[in-house]
């Protein structure tokens, strides 16, 4: 299955999984303590984000500390950016739309 | 002239502002007829097709986006506020062909103002959560130009040569 950044942002836990470990690394366990959900879905969500490369795993002793990707994040300002060009493309028409109902009207 | 776009992730909102070189009149029309708006609403090759458009508080314009191949993909924009050649406000969500809406949907307020013969609108569209605004983005895109789809085709491909962990 392929994975990008917006499957890592669709789901709220995840999107703040993001927010709680852009501040620092964290353990599974930490992590867990901030939602009411079981250990295990805080591990799948970490599965999912790590499968869209968002974070990666620092072993420090027995624990497994996860760290956030930052540069994964910019490709979501890519994203909207094409929302951008598709509302350029859109003002395009309308411009040439309305150029040439003003010339029709003028011919009358 | 030129547009501007503005995304604040923070107040989950895209601004959108345009100046066009005509009179206030015709924008407007622009914005609310819908052999008009079929005429520019969707980015080429796709159509934009109006099936209703009841422009009146409380209405509605139900409306599909069709592909090329014949796709269809259809949106409500329900009328909840109208300023005539002002203001108006729709509550926008996707929908199925049979017009049932797919919640939560987004908030869209257009402004329109003309000084010397130019006229400004500005576009401010809200969305409840950054998911939905993603899933906008998406059906955006599908509306897209081939040559949007190259670059979603080409930001997909780095992100998949990019090695595993």
């Amino acid at each position: 299955m392929r994975r990008d950044v917006f499957q890592a942002i669709a789901d709220p836990t995840r999107r703040a999984i993001i927010a709680l470990i852009a501040v620092q690394a964290m353990t599974p366990n930490a992590l867990a303590a901030h939602f009411d959900t079981t250990r295990q879905a805080v591990s799948k969500h970490l599965r999912v984000l790590t499968e869209c490369e968002m974070v990666k795993q620092d072993q420090q002793g027995r624990e497994i500390y996860y760290r956030l990707e930052i540069e994964k994040m910019k490709e979501i300002d890519k994203w909207l950016e094409q929302y951008r060009e598709i509302w350029e493309a859109r003002y395009g028409q309308l411009d040439e739309l309305l150029s040439t109902i003003k010339k029709e009207k003028k011919e009358k | 002239m030129e547009m501007d776009f503005v995304v604040d992730k923070e107040a989950k909102t895209v601004s959108i502002t345009k100046e066009f070189a005509f009179g206030l009149d015709l924008v407007w029309d622009a914005y609310t007829k819908p052999e008009l708006l079929d005429q520019w609403w969707a980015p080429k090759p796709w159509m934009s097709r109006t099936k209703v458009l009841d422009f009146k508080v409380g209405g509605r314009r139900f409306y599909a986006m069709v592909s090329p191949e014949g796709d269809e993909r259809w949106a409500v924009q329900k009328y909840t506020s109208i300023t005539p050649k002002t203001n108006f406000k729709f509550y926008n969500t996707f929908a199925d062909a049979d017009e049932n809406p797919e919640l939560p949907g987004s908030d869209w307020d257009f402004n329109f103002s003309e000084q010397d013969g130019t006229t400004k609108v500005s576009i401010s569209i809200y969305n409840e959560s950054l998911e939905r605004l993603e899933r906008m983005i998406e059906f955006g895109f599908r509306e897209g130009t081939m040559a949007q789809l190259q670059n979603l085709d080409e930001l997909l491909a780095t992100l998949k040569r990019e090695p595993n962990t």
